[in-house]
C-alpha cells in the first residue's frame, strides 16, 4: 500500500514555510491566526512544524480539543455514573482529563468500571456481550458525532445509552471573533469535521466577521498550504471560505451524516472549559431518544461529588482570552503554579499544543533551531 | 476533533469493509459515508467509520494545489527553490 | 501547589505504574528516599538505575528484580512468562552483566488459574531460560482467593557478575545515541490485543532476551560504550529522558533514523499514538563514543537481534535531561510519556 496520501515531503515544506515567511513581511506586522481542532494541534506538534513559522506568525491554538474544553461538570457526570457503579466506555482521550475531584482514570483506579474504545461501534459490541448497563460516554466535535448517531440509530440493545458530551465548533469560533481585542485575523477550520457539515456552513461567519476561513487537512503540507493560502488572503484583504482540503471536502458536504446528526442531536448552550458559555456549543440527544439518553435512564447525583471540591480554580483561568491572543500564559495567576500538565486548570494546559502546555514545556516560546 | 486517517478498501461485505492502511488492515464500517464505495476506492476513516469517499484524482489534484501556492508566491530567489520543488512534484507524480 | 502525590483521592493511580514522570516520582518520594538512608556501598537504590551493583574483588555483581502484571497473559509473540524471564535478564544485561549467574522466580496465582495455562507459561520461561542461558534456582509459590488477585502476577529477580559496569548516567556531550533494533513492537501488539481492536497486521512482540546481543559488543569493545538501558514501559522517550537528566545532557533525536517496521508505524498513526512512547522487550539504548560508534553498529549487526540497528541522535551540552526531536520537517521537544498510551480519536 502506498503513502501517496500522505502528503510530507521536507523539501516542499520548506518551499512552503519560506512562502510563509514572505507573505508575513508584505503584511509587514504580527500576524495572528487561529486553528480550531485537536488534530492540526497534534499535527503542528507532532511534525514540529512551529520551528519552521515565521516568528512573526502567531498560531495559536483555539479551543479546537473537544477533550480539553469538556468541562469540569460535564467530566464529572461521568465519574459519578462511574462511583455509582454504571459500567463506562469511553475514548482513550477522554481518560485523564480532570473533574471536580477525579479524571475517569481516577474512577478507574477507584474501582470504577471503565473500558477506553476506539470506536462507538465495539461500545455497542460491548453492550450486546451482557446483561448490565453499558454508557457510552460521547466526546468529540461534530466528526464523532455522526459515528455516535449512526449507532443509535442502529436498534442499539436495551442496556446501552449514551452520556453526550459532543461539542459543535462554528458556535465558538464566534466567540473568538468577537472577544474585545481579539488579535485574531483568521481561522483554520478542521478538514475532518467539514468533510462532514462542508465549506458552505462557515460562509455566514465569514460575511458576519469579514474574517477569512481556510479549511485544511492534516498533513503538514496541508497545514502549510491552509496557512499559506491564510494568509494570502488576509495580506489582499479577501475575507473569505476557500477548501485548501478538496480531496475530502465540497460545499455541501456529507448530506446524509448531517441528517443523521441533526436528527440525533440538537444544539444546546453550555460552557466549555476556560472559556465561556457557547450558545449551540453542545450536542445534546433531542427527546426523541431519550430512551438511549444516559441522563434521563440515569440520576446523575452531582452535588455528591461536590461536598469535598477543592477551591475552585477556575475563576481564574484566563484560557479564553489567551486563545484569542489577548493575553499570554504568563498573564495568568495559575500558570506553573496550580496549573501544569499534571493537574490542568484550563483547556490550554490540557491539550499537548496548548498555548500554556507549550509555553510550559518550552520555558515560553519554543525555539529549538540554536541547538546542535 | 479528528484523527482521520486514509485508508485502501479491499473488501466490502454488507455495511462494512476491510481497509488497508500502509499494510495493517482494520474493518472500517460504511453507515454514514454519503456515496458508494467499491474496493480499490480510499476511505477517510474516522473512530472506525468511514466518513468520505476519497476520489482517486485526489492526489493529483493536492500536489497541484499546493504547486499554485508556490506558483502564486515566487519572486527572486524563491524561484530556485520552487522550481526544484516543481520538478520534484512532476517526477512524483 | 498540587502534586502527582498528592492526588485528591489519596489513591494510586494506573498512571503511577506507567513508566513516565509520575512513576519516577512515585518511586522516589515513597522508596528510594528512606531506603536511600541504609549503609550500601556500590550503585544502590539511589541511582535508579536498572539494577544494583557492589563489589566482588575485581568484579561487580549486579542484582535486580521486578515484577509482571501483564494483561493480556497471552499476546502475540509471547506471554508473561517469556517476558517475566527476558524482563530481568535484560536488565542485568543493561548493567553489563551478561553471564547472569542465576534467576529466581516467585508466583503468585488466582484460585482459579487455569492449569493448562500455567503449564504453557511455564515452557514459555524454561525456554526462554535456555535462550538466555540463564537458571531459575529458586522460587516461590502462593494462591490467592478468587478475585483477590487478576489471574498471576510473577516477580523475577536476577544476579549477574561483570568486570565493566555500565550505567545509566554516563553519556557526554558528543556521544552517539543507538537503539538496536525495531521500535514500539510490544506495546502496541499488547495494545491492539487488549483493547479488542480488530487490527490484522504483523503486531508481534519484541520480547528476548539481550544478554548475547549486548555481549558482542562489551566484549570487543568494553569502552566504546558508556551508558545504557532498555526502553520498557514509556518507552525510547521515557528511558532517553532517563539518560539525559542523570547525565546531565540533552539528546538531539533524528526521527527519521528511528528503526520502525511499516505495520507498527501504521498502527500507530491509526490509533494515535506516538511510537516513541510504546514499551519495548527486546531493545536497548546505547550512549556510544562518537568515533567508536560505526564499530558498535557493526558487532550490532551482526547478530540475530540486532540486525536492524541504528545510530538515532547525538548528546548535546544544551537543555540538559530533554530531548529534542527533528522530525525532518521541523524541531520539537519531545514529551515525557504522562502513563500509559492510549488510542486517540482527536
Amino acid at each position: 500500500m502506498t503513502n501517496e496520501l500522505q502528503f510530507r515531503d521536507p523539501a516542499l515544506a520548506r518551499s512552503l514555510a519560506a512562502t510563509l515567511a514572505r507573505l508575513v513581511d508584505e503584511i509587514g506586522r504580527p500576524v495572528a491566526v487561529m486553528h480550531v481542532c485537536g488534530s492540526h494541534e497534534q499535527a503542528i506538534a507532532r511534525f514540529g512544524l512551529r520551528s519552521l513559522f515565521p516568528k512573526a506568525l502567531d498560531v495559536i491554538m483555539g479551543p479546537g480539543c473537544p477533550v480539553c474544553v469538556t468541562d469540569v461538570p460535564e467530566v464529572d457526570e461521568g465519574v459519578v455514573l462511574a462511583r455509582q457503579g454504571v459500567r463506562i466506555v469511553t475514548f482513550g482521550d477522554m481518560l485523564r482529563v480532570p473533574g471536580t475531584v477525579q479524571s475517569l482514570a481516577d474512577a478507574q483506579a477507584s474501582g470504577g468500571n471503565i473500558e477506553v474504545i476506539y470506536s462507538p461501534r465495539q461500545a455497542i459490541e460491548i453492550a450486546r456481550k451482557t446483561d448490565e448497563e453499558v454508557v457510552l460516554f460521547a466526546t468529540g466535535f461534530e466528526t464523532t458525532a455522526v459515528a455516535t448517531a449512526a449507532v443509535i440509530l442502529d436498534n442499539p440493545p436495551p442496556n446501552f445509552s449514551v452520556l453526550s458530551a459532543h461539542k459543535y465548533i462554528p458556535p465558538v469560533m464566534e466567540i473568538v471573533a468577537e472577544m474585545p481585542g481579539s488579535r485574531v485575523e483568521g481561522f483554520l477550520a478542521a478538514g475532518h469535521a467539514a468533510a462532514i457539515t462542508g465549506s458552505a456552513v462557515f460562509e455566514p461567519f465569514v460575511e458576519r466577521h469579514q474574517v477569512p476561513v481556510v479549511i485544511a487537512g492534516f498533513e503538514p503540507m496541508d497545514i502549510l498550504a491552509g496557512l499559506v493560502e491564510l494568509l494570502q488572503l488576509i495580506l489582499n484583504k479577501t475575507p473569505r471560505v476557500a477548501n485548501m482540503f478538496p480531496r475530502c471536502v465540497s460545499a455541501e458536504g456529507n448530506i446524509p451524516a448531517q441528517k443523521q446528526l441533526w436528527r440525533v442531536f440538537e444544539p444546546v448552550g453550555g460552557k466549555w472549559r476556560g472559556i465561556a458559555h457557547v450558545p449551540n456549543g453542545n450536542l445534546r440527544l433531542r427527546d426523541e431518544f431519550a430512551h438511549v439518553d444516559a441522563r434521563k435512564r440515569f440520576t446523575i447525583d452531582l452535588p455528591s461529588l461536590w461536598d469535598y471540591a477543592p477551591p475552585a480554580l477556575a475563576g481564574q483561568c484566563i484560557c479564553g482570552e489567551i486563545m484569542s491572543g489577548i493575553r499570554n500564559p504568563r498573564d495568568c495567576r495559575l500558570f506553573n503554579r496550580e496549573c501544569v500538565p499534571e493537574t490542568p486548570v484550563g483547556a490550554c494546559m490540557v491539550s499537548n499544543e496548548g498555548t500554556c502546555k507549550i509555553w510550559h514545556l518550552y520555558g515560553g516560546v519554543p525555539d529549538l533551531e540554536a541547538t546542535a | 476533533m479528528c484523527l482521520g486517517v486514509p485508508g485502501r478498501v479491499i473488501e466490502i461485505h454488507d455495511c462494512t469493509a476491510l481497509v488497508d492502511f500502509w499494510g495493517v488492515r482494520k474493518e472500517v464500517r460504511l453507515d454514514i459515508v454519503d456515496e458508494p464505495v467499491v474496493p480499490g476506492d480510499y476511505i477517510l476513516n474516522h473512530v472506525g467509520f468511514a466518513i468520505r469517499r476519497i476520489a482517486p484524482e485526489a492526489v493529483g489534484e493536492t500536489l497541484a494545489l499546493y504547486e499554485m501556492l508556490l506558483r502564486e508566491n515566487v519572486d527572486g530567489e524563491g524561484d530556485l527553490m520552487a522550481l526544484d520543488v516543481r520538478s520534484e512534484i512532476a517526477g512524483a507524480a | 501547589m498540587t502534586t502527582l502525590m498528592e492526588a485528591p483521592t489519596g489513591r494510586i493511580t494506573l498512571k503511577q505504574g506507567g513508566g513516565g514522570k509520575a512513576m519516577r516520582t512515585l518511586i522516589e518520594r515513597l522508596f528510594v528516599r528512606d531506603f536511600a538512608t541504609l549503609p550500601f556501598e556500590g550503585v544502590g537504590i539511589a541511582a535508579m538505575d536498572d539494577g544494583a551493583a557492589m563489589r566482588i574483588g575485581d568484579d561487580w555483581l549486579v542484582i535486580t528484580t521486578d515484577s509482571h502484571v501483564i494483561h493480556p497473559i497471552f499476546f502475540p509473540g509471547g506471554d508473561i512468562g517469556r517476558l517475566s524471564i527476558c524482563g530481568t535478564v535484560n536488565d542485568l544485561a543493561m548493567m553489563g552483566a551478561t553471564n547472569v549467574l542465576a534467576l529466581t522466580c516467585s508466583v503468585i496465582l488466582e484460585e482459579g488459574f487455569g492449569l493448562e495455562s500455567l503449564e504453557a507459561i511455564q515452557r514459555s520461561m524454561i525456554a526462554a531460560c535456555r535462550e538466555a542461558n540463564a537458571p531459575v534456582v529458586t522460587g516461590d509459590t502462593k494462591v490467592m482467593g478468587r478475585r483477590e488477585l487478576d489471574g498471576i502476577v510473577i516477580n523475577t529477580c536476577g544476579i549477574g557478575l561483570t568486570r565493566t559496569l555500565v550505567r545509566d548516567n554516563g553519556l557526554s556531550v558528543g556521544d552517539r545515541i543507538i537503539v538496536t533494533g525495531n521500535i514500539a513492537e510490544h506495546g502496541l501488539a499488547v495494545m491492539a490485543a487488549r483493547h479488542s481492536i480488530g487490527i490484522e497486521g504483523d503486531l508481534v512482540s519484541d520480547v528476548a532476551p539481550m544478554n548475547s546481543l549486548i555481549a558482542a559488543v562489551l566484549e570487543l569493545l568494553p569502552d566504546a560504550v558508556t551508558a545504557m538501558k532498555d526502553p520498557t514501559r514509556g518507552g525510547v522517550s521515557s528511558a532517553l529522558h532517563e539518560m539525559a537528566a542523570k547525565s546531565g545532557i540533552g539528546i538531539v533525536l533524528d526521527e527519521r533514523s528511528v528503526p520502525i517496521t511499516a505495520a507498527v508505524r501504521a498502527v500507530g498513526e491509526l490509533l494515535g499514538i506516538d511510537p516513541l512512547h510504546v514499551a519495548n522487550e527486546g531493545k536497548a539504548l546505547m550512549g556510544v563514543r562518537a568515533d567508536r560508534a560505526d564499530d558498535v553498529l557493526q558487532l550490532l549487526r551482526a547478530h540475530p537481534l540486532g540486525r536492524s540497528a541504528a545510530i538515532i541522535g547525538t548528546c548535546v551540552a544544551e537543555r540538559p535531561g530533554k530531548i529534542i526531536l527533528d522530525t525532518g520537517f521541523g524541531r520539537r521537544l519531545l514529551a515525557e510519556p504522562e502513563g500509559e498510551p492510549l488510542p486517540r480519536i482527536c
